[in-house]
């Protein structure tokens, strides 16, 4: 089970409370949860990744167990204890604004 | 008996009031989608419980929501705005080349004749149509790819489609506007396209009277004459007396000519609305005095509306899309500052008083005659 922690203005978009929890098939990836997380929450589509080019929109961030994961490929396996769901994956929204 | 619904779009969230026909007493629904920008909503005139805003964020892009109910609940719908073929470029800040690139819908205006039918005027500058309900778009792709969609600039706040006009005689025909590239209007639905800023004079382009390049920040219509439009541009309040062919200047004794909004009085077509702004450089009133400038005379003509607006240290802006009117028997006017300030006019315009104050920068403000 995959956990993921979503900002708060996508949890209050998707009427979701707390974590999201996710069963992702095949090897656990940025692309496999966001692709699993769109399909349980199809009003999530667009928001954390570009509709036409599916990349990571430029004010979000990807972070677990202490590390900033935005920058790696997105088929690049996630750590393990993202994938035994030990850890959450995070989905955050760039710090901006005063 | 009638009432009144004001549809409020601010920088953190959506705002619903409701006033019976006196207009005296109003309630306040919202924030919707709170913390969020809410650039535009507004009610379909075949059913008007039909609602649709634009709800975005420079974190997590567009939405679109769509409320059956008048505004109590709302469901999102489609949010994949894709612009036809290739794209192309228009011009950046700098002169140079740059890729058409979906930001944000600035403005929704739903079909005059079937409720599942919505246009969006979108940032980069390009018209999109839903014909279910906003849960798929397609763009109107004939208004960009026309020939000077090249020459387009984005104005300071990006290059915005923020104007649609449809023009209640004639289903074929649309007006738009773009800043900074002009008016535009389509005789055949939407398939071509063609500029219609003859007489438009920018001070701020290299060819002051360029067919394409001008800043216009709003054009407005009465149903009753369709061929009739006023514009507030950049600098100039201007009129066009057939259906944008040509237009001429009718800022005559305003303190100011620049500003954003323009609206026309529900019964009489010739009574227009002006929020005059001090500059290009200031956005607020002169003189720290919030004052709606009225003509009864189609332009040129001006008189001060200033009962119940604060006439001191008053330094909000009205932007573009923050004025409307009402239906009744007389005439509501009202309009949004970033302030947060919303005031209204059941005289049309002779005075004024806040219906809310304290809300997050307004957006938008749109009114809904209810019987």
């Amino acid at each position: 089970m995959i956990r993921v922690i979503l900002p708060s203005h996508l949890r209050m978009h998707a009427d979701i409370e707390g974590e999201v929890k996710l069963t992702v098939k095949g090897v656990v990836t940025q692309r496999s949860v966001l692709d699993a997380l769109e399909a349980q929450h199809p009003v999530l589509r667009g928001t954390i990744r570009d509709h036409a080019t599916q990349r990571r929109r430029p004010f979000v961030r990807f972070f677990a167990c202490q590390s900033d994961l935005s920058l790696e490929l997105p088929d690049k396996p996630l750590p393990d204890a993202v994938a035994s769901g030990a850890q959450p994956f995070l989905i955050v929204g760039a710090i901006a604004g005063g | 008996m009638s009432h009144v619904r004001v549809l409020v779009g601010t920088r953190k969230g959506a705002f619903v009031l409701n006033a019976d026909g006196a207009r005296k007493s109003w309630t306040v629904d919202g924030p919707y989608f709170p913390g969020w920008e809410v650039y535009h909503l507004k009610g379909s005139p075949v059913y008007p419980d039909r609602l649709y805003a634009s709800q975005s964020s420079n974190w997590f892009g567009q939405q679109i929501q769509c409320s059956k109910d008048g505004g109590r609940s709302w469901a999102a719908v489609g949010n994949k705005f894709t612009y036809e073929g290739e794209g192309g470029t228009h011009q950046w800040y700098d002169g140079t080349p740059h890729p058409w690139e979906f930001k944000r819908v600035w403005h929704l205006e739903p079909s005059l004749t079937d409720a599942d039918t919505v246009y969006a005027g979108v940032e980069d500058a390009a018209l999109f149509r839903s014909t279910d309900g906003g849960h798929t778009w397609s763009e109107l792709s004939g208004l960009r790819c026309h020939g000077s969609g090249p020459r387009w600039q984005p104005g300071a706040g990006g290059m915005c489609l923020h104007t649609i006009l449809l023009d209640p005689s004639d289903q074929s025909r649309i007006f738009i506007a773009v800043s900074a590239a002009g008016a535009f209007r389509t005789d055949d639905g939407g398939e071509t396209w063609k500029p219609i800023n003859r007489g438009l004079r920018s001070e701020y382009i290299p060819d002051p009277t360029a067919e394409v390049g001008h800043c216009v920040h709003r054009i407005a219509m009465h149903p009753s004459r369709p061929s009739v439009l006023f514009m507030q541009k950049h600098w100039d309040v201007m009129r066009s007396d057939d259906g944008g062919e040509n237009w001429r200047e009718v800022s005559g004794n305003l303190p100011t000519d620049f500003g954003f909004v323009i609206d026309v009085h529900a019964h009489e077509p010739e009574t227009i609305y002006v929020v005059p702004i001090k500059s290009d450089a200031e956005h607020y009133p002169l003189d720290g005095k919030l004052q709606v400038y009225r003509s009864k005379s189609g332009g040129t003509e001006w008189e001060a509306l200033t009962q119940g607006l604060p006439q001191s240290n008053c330094y909000v802006n009205v932007l573009r899309d923050a004025m409307a009117v009402d239906g009744l028997d007389e005439c509501g006017v009202y309009f949004g500052t970033t302030g947060g300030q919303v005031y209204a006019s059941s005289d049309s315009g002779d005075s004024w008083t806040a219906i809310v104050r304290d809300l997050p920068a307004v957006l938008s403000v749109e009114v809904q005659t209810l019987t």
